[in-house]
């Protein structure tokens, strides 16, 4: 079998194993799963950029809350019904990825992370700054009555799980077919070696935006969907922590693998989950598991299957 | 019909000059060979003809367009070619990735013919970082091979490799002449008398002699500065 | 209050700001220049500075001033053991990899962090100054009769705080004459200049990562005893002289003792002064902006003088 048609087999296994387990979990992990399917969305944004382009930001938090916030002020204050102002929420997503991309890709390295560090920072300050509107660290509800598509109810649990699957396959399966074109490859070949890639003849700033467009589009994505899932806005989602989330969950399952994002939000959500049971000091795992998997284990579970057992997994 | 052309092309690092006023051409077909001690300008001359270095002035005409101000890579897809003298292949990518990379993805067949010529085809599937390193040096050729460049620039390709080695690449380098414009930086003088039509010597950033290899080795002011201590 | 008062107030406030900002950027700045590391717990050394000093203080219970003096001594020290631990179990291992560090330090954070609402608790403690005396300020006003001196309500600072801002021109200028008379100044200047040679040359380089680390976090932590008298101890207050000693150190530029100084001195003044005349987060969103847009459009201002 070729790889790419059992990497498409794997996708669509795991989309299939997800829809299953739709019917056979507990009304708890349930729920569980459809808030860990979109903050795997967010992953696999940040996967784009970071896994495989190579280019480590320290301030995602922006575009999901950009997302987020984009959809919940449509609904709270446009007026808008749940499709139209989840486009409102992309959009202004990617509209800040533009922005973002064109003055934060000057730099490299460390300055890189640090100017995405600044940068979602000054978005969760200017979040709280406009308390008026956003309602700052208290964040608003967006009501039940307004988060029905299409007759269907998404506060329902079954209808909510079902969504996030949607929303979870699609950024799956959209970015497991573009790191098998041109454009991915060519993604790769900037992370691997920038400049050989350029002398080439391949443009590597125009990749390198397109990487932050798209990446953070879909983080966007998934903070939109977070928002209309579950009925929340609030300002915690644009800080810091909610930037290093998603570099955790990558690294953990593994950067540059198309269902490491998955793997990692699925332990790192189930870590925290069980010890928030007996502490209310839970980030302290989050800390634990940064240090460890940089010190040891820098590919991450599925990087490792990949070497070990696996060299043709996506 | 000149393919490249450079006016007055001159490099100052920080109050340094690295390469003054280069006035230089290259005639389409031929194999160029620019020499030089250590230190001469030769490899920040390639930078700024490929685009890697920005030229502090002067200009670079390729193909009749004055391209002093693009960017390397569209330097590149108007049919340059460039070949790192240390050696930048994808280390953590198999030979077949490398080298689909190389020729833009558009056509498999020519970039395994590319392989096939340096004799790496029947690898595919092997990082390109477990190879030796004359195996790498071949890749990095065979890369610069599968651009299909009118103009292939090799920055020192055979520094570090055995004589047989030296000898193949010899042979692969002749395979091109003809059809392709090669633009050579070299410091073993047997591969630059044996395969170069012409030979620019540089030295402190100024062109010191330029012309045929015999005339260039003839000429008092190159045995002086350069021949007579870098063959013996 | 008349404006010109206010304005003298809003500067004092300032100057003490600044003058603990100096010494905790001081430590991040040292620590990017000899190390290129970015140190982003450097935050967390300041905050376990606070809780040490709360700890101690609570323990004794003497007079306010031993409890103060005994905070002054063993905070700094500890926090500078804690910062060796980390540099050589994590940061050494990582061989001082500039992007891998920056993550593994952020997980140092939340480690830091976390432990303290663990011990510590979510509470703010406080801590006694070790004296505290209200000195009321005069100010000059044109009247009928010329000039008159008169003590306007509410203008007056602490015994305390001028004690703040003289310890830690104390601290400064004992430190630059460390860097430039010391041995180990000389052997820590060799490092940042040429990690490289200074090898060759026998120096002991990751010893003196890992002591160049410790510095560091002391100065933060001791930075972070002076002001606990006024702020109090809690388990997140490192985010802000984070925050602000990136944006002292950026806006500075490296290698320089001045440069560093200089910087916390108008950032840690105008924080003080805007953010008593306008919104602190206004002022905040500003200078995170103009931090970012500096990197972006002179990223030298991060890396020093540009090398040729």
């Amino acid at each position: 079998m070729s790889p790419s048609a059992r990497s498409f087999l794997l996708h669509l296994g795991v989309i299939a194993g997800l829809f299953v387990l739709c019917f056979t979990l507990s009304d708890y992990h349930q729920g569980n799963l459809a808030r860990i399917m979109v903050l795997a969305t967010y992953a696999i944004g940040y996967n784009v950029l970071f896994g495989y382009t190579g280019l480590l930001s320290l301030g995602h938090a922006m575009f999901f809350a950009a997302g987020m916030y984009g959809l919940g002020l449509a609904m709270q204050y446009g007026g808008m019904s749940p499709v139209p102002a989840f486009a409102v929420g992309i959009l202004t997503a990617a509209v800040l990825s533009v922005v973002v991309g064109v003055l934060a890709l000057r730099t490299i390295g460390v300055a890189f992370m640090i100017v995405t560090l600044m940068f979602a920072q000054s978005v969760f300050l200017i979040i709280l700054y406009f308390g008026t509107w956003t309602r700052g660290d208290e964040g608003f509800v967006i009501p039940q009555a307004a988060r029905q598509v299409l007759g269907m109810d998404l506060t329902d649990p079954l209808i909510r799980y079902l969504a996030a699957l949607l929303l979870f396959s699609s950024a799956l399966l959209i970015t497991a077919r573009m790191m098998q074109v041109r454009f991915g490859r060519v993604l790769i070949a900037v992370r691997e070696n920038e400049e050989r890639t350029q002398m080439l003849g391949y443009d590597v700033f125009r990749h390198k935006f397109l990487a932050v467009l798209i990446s953070g589009s879909i983080s966007g994505a998934a903070g939109a969907a977070y928002g209309l899932l579950f009925g929340y806005v609030g300002a915690t989602f644009a800080s810091v922590q909610y930037s290093i989330f998603p570099l955790l969950w990558v690294l953990l399952g593994g950067a540059g693998t198309t269902i490491g994002p998955l793997v990692g939000a699925v332990f790192m959500f189930y870590l925290i989950d069980y010890s928030s049971g007996f502490t209310n000091a839970y980030m302290l795992i989050a800390g634990l598991a940064l240090v460890l998997l940089v010190l040891f284990a820098r590919a991450g579970i599925m990087g490792e299957v990949r070497r070990r057992w696996a060299p043709w997994l996506p | 019909m000149m393919l490249l052309e450079t006016k007055l092309l001159t490099k100052i690092y920080g109050g340094l000059t690295a390469v003054e006023a280069v006035d230089f051409s290259l005639r389409q077909g031929l194999v160029h060979a620019l020499i030089g001690p250590n230190g001469a300008g030769k490899s920040t001359f390639v930078g700024m003809v490929s685009g890697r270095t920005p030229a502090t002035s002067g200009e670079v005409w390729f193909d009749g367009q004055n391209i002093s101000a693009w960017p390397a890579h569209k330097r590149m897809r108007l049919g340059m070619a460039y070949t790192f003298q240390i050696t930048a292949i994808y280390a953590r990518l198999s030979l077949f990735e490398n080298i689909a990379l190389a020729q833009g993805m558009r056509d498999q067949d020519a970039a395994l013919d590319a392989l096939g010529r340096v004799g790496l085809d029947e690898r595919l599937d092997q990082l390109a970082g477990d190879l030796s390193y004359g195996h790498q040096r071949l890749l990095e050729f065979a890369m610069g091979v599968a651009q299909s460049p009118r103009l292939l620039i090799l920055d020192e390709p055979t520094q570090g490799l055995s004589e047989s080695e030296i000898a193949g690449f010899n042979t692969l380098i002749r395979s091109l002449a003809g059809e392709t414009t090669i633009l050579l930086i070299e410091h073993n003088m047997d591969v630059v008398m044996s395969l170069a039509d012409e030979v620019t010597v540089l030295q402190q950033g100024r062109v010191l002699s330029s012309g045929t290899p015999e005339t260039v080795s003839a000429d008092p002011l190159v045995q002086d500065a350069y021949l007579g201590r870098e063959t013996c | 209050m008349e404006f010109g008062p206010h304005l003298l107030l809003a500067t004092l406030e300032g100057a003490v700001g600044a003058a603990v900002l100096a010494l905790t950027a001081l430590g991040l700045s040292l620590v990017f220049g000899v190390m290129r590391v970015v140190n982003v717990a450097h935050g967390e050394f300041y905050m376990l500075g606070a809780v040490v000093a709360w700890f101690v203080a609570s323990a004794m219970s003497a007079h306010p001033a031993f409890g103060f003096m005994a905070a002054v001594l063993i905070a700094p020290a500890m926090a500078g053991l804690v910062a060796i631990l980390a540099d050589r179990l994590v940061l050494k291992r990582l061989h001082y990899d500039p992007e891998a560090t920056i993550v593994a330090t952020i997980g140092i954070l939340y480690i830091m962090q976390q432990t303290a609402l663990m011990t510590f608790g979510p509470e703010a403690r406080p801590v006694a100054p070790p004296f505290n005396t209200r000195i009321p300020l005069p100010w000059l006003e044109y009247g009928e009769n010329g000039f008159n001196l008169f003590y306007p309500w509410g203008l007056s600072t602490t015994s305390y705080k001028l004690f703040v801002i003289a310890a830690a021109a104390v601290i400064l200028v004992s430190f630059a004459l460390f860097l430039s008379r010391s041995r180990f100044g000389l052997i820590m200047r060799a490092t940042q200049l040429d990690r490289e040679t200074a090898l060759t040359f026998g120096i002991p380089v990751e010893r003196v990562y890992s002591l160049v680390f410790g510095l560091g976090a002391a100065l933060a932590a001791f930075a972070a005893v002076l002001i606990v008298p006024i702020q109090q101890a809690h388990y997140l207050m490192g985010a802000d002289p984070l925050l602000l000693s990136f944006i002292v150190v950026i806006i500075g530029g490296l290698g320089s003792l001045r440069g560093t100084v200089v910087a916390a001195l108008l950032i840690g003044m105008s924080d003080g002064i805007i953010s008593v005349f306008f919104s602190p987060t206004l002022a905040k969103i500003l200078a995170t902006l103009l931090v970012a847009l500096v990197l972006v459009f002179r990223p030298q201002g991060l890396y020093g003088k540009k090398r040729a």
